[in-house]
């Protein structure tokens, strides 16, 4: 097989970038490059297609172009991923957290959901569950169906059992859930105080106020600039003195917004919104 | 194999560094930064095979033993000459267009995340001619893919000699894929890292 030919030239990946835009609406052209670049040439070699094949499939396959979607978004994720940034969520956040009335959280790119399920059980063991609220968004409307059911595979869920005891909570993370021989279903009580809906971060506008954004390994696919705008997005979306975790190799780099956010907690990139 | 004066040449006029390894090549990177010079006039990428959620001591210990500054890459950090950069546990990482690091969360390649694949062919990419690499001691053939991609783009591509590597079969897969310019043994990686 020759290889140059299952792989995109630069000019080759704008060309679908602008494609994808024009008739879908979604805007990859602030993404990081070479990610990005990587993530299309893994759908051609694992479809097995080439350049035009890929040219036509997303002019002509509505089908083709959800999984695309979910191909080219990166959706791996974990429960309690970065056990560190767990505890210092417990430590520094979650009793600032207790003195407001209504805890609303936004898990942003959630993915299949483990992450906001992650945040849903952490609120069960600080004892604020009844006074939060978990919104999860992600642009692709096939991992937030995943979500939205809270069944994880029994394999996966005993492999953030490791992540569950180093963040330090009680009992075991298969406590949360119930077990139907190889299907772990995430508690109802916990999954009442959630939410999952399609939100696109490029495009969509605030919808709400939270007290605190969760948006880890999200900003690592963006562009600077498309992480400024995001960031201006999470400003508006954040109550006075709210909270904004991005992913432990996830800084804040715009000048503009180190000044409207101060770090809690520098290690794991934890910040709070200060006021203007 | 004798260094040769194309060698030389070549490893003089690269701007990047990129060592890959696993197990095994631990002690040979910890002599290695010891022995690279302030005025290199290149950066330095090393990406190691490393285990999730352990907090390990390799920057620090690294540090202690370079001359140059070292740090573990965060996500869009510069990439400067005469610096060290160590890829981080539970990330890949790739080199963008405009000068900075990139990281992806995405599947492990070869059971490994970081994947030295993932970053060699993204050096590849931007570097091109322009980038040395070395890929050392290892128990599974990730690197041999990106080696190729660097060697096509006319970079220079050096294996530690499978004889004498704790695990022969990282650089051995890569000699295999024909993507190696040179064997070397570590005490002539050393004098050409002093070059």
């Amino acid at each position: 097989m020759d290889e140059a030919s299952k792989t995109v030239t630069n000019e080759q990946l704008s060309e679908i970038i602008d494609l994808v835009k024009q008739i879908h609406g979604f805007d990859f052209s602030d993404y990081s490059k070479a990610s990005f670049k990587r993530r299309v040439n893994r759908v051609l070699m694992v479809k097995k297609l080439d350049f035009h094949d890929l040219k036509h499939l997303l002019v002509n396959d509505q089908a083709f172009f959800q999984h695309f979607l979910e191909e080219v978004t990166v959706n791996v994720t974990e429960m309690f991923r970065d056990p560190t940034f767990f505890k210092a969520l417990c430590h520094d956040v979650v009793p600032y957290l207790s003195t407001w009335q209504h805890i609303k959280i936004w898990s942003a790119g959630c993915s299949s959901g483990e992450e906001a399920y992650s945040l849903a059980i952490l609120m069960n063991q600080s004892g604020l569950k009844n006074k939060s609220f978990i919104y999860g968004t992600d642009i692709n409307t096939v991992v937030l169906k995943e979500a939205k059911k809270g069944i994880y595979s029994l394999r996966n869920v005993k492999s953030y059992a490791e992540n569950y005891l180093l963040s330090g909570f009680k009992g075991s993370l298969t406590d949360n859930f119930t077990t139907l021989y190889d299907a772990a279903t995430v508690h109802n009580e916990l999954k009442t105080n959630t939410l999952f809906s399609v939100h696109n971060l490029i495009s969509d506008t605030a919808f709400n106020e939270f007290q605190l954004i969760c948006c880890r390994n999200v900003f690592i696919y963006f562009e600077t600039a498309l992480q400024e705008r995001v960031l201006d997005l999470f400003y508006k979306s954040l109550s006075p003195h709210g909270f904004l975790c991005l992913g432990s190799k996830e800084t804040i780099r715009s000048d503009k917004f180190k000044k409207k956010f101060k770090p809690v907690n520098a290690k794991e990139n934890i910040y709070q919104k200060i006021e203007s | 194999m004798k260094a040769d004066k194309s060698l030389i040449d070549r490893w003089k006029t690269s701007e990047i560094l990129l060592f890959g390894g696993s197990a095994g090549a631990f002690k040979i990177l910890f002599k290695a930064v010891s022995i690279l010079q302030p005025d290199l006039n290149k950066a330095v990428v090393i990406v190691m095979h490393r285990k999730k959620n352990y907090q390990s001591e390799i920057e620090k210990l690294f540090s202690l033993n370079s001359r140059l500054p070292l740090k573990e890459i965060s996500d869009k950090d510069e990439i400067s000459p005469n610096a060290i950069y160590i890829a981080p546990a539970n990330y890949h990482t790739l080199i963008e267009k405009n000068g900075h690091f990139g990281l992806d969360v995405s599947e492990a390649m070869w059971y490994s995340k970081p994947s030295i694949d993932v970053t060699f062919e993204s050096a590849a990419d931007i570097y091109q001619g322009k980038a040395t690499a070395i890929l050392l001691s290892g128990a599974n053939p990730d690197g041999a893919r990106g080696m190729l991609k660097l060697k096509h783009a006319g970079a220079l591509t050096i294996a530690q000699d499978p004889a004498e590597a704790e695990m022969p079969e990282m650089p051995l897969a890569a000699i295999n894929a024909g993507a190696v310019d040179y064997i070397l043994n570590t005490d002539e990686i050393f004098d050409l890292l002093q070059n």
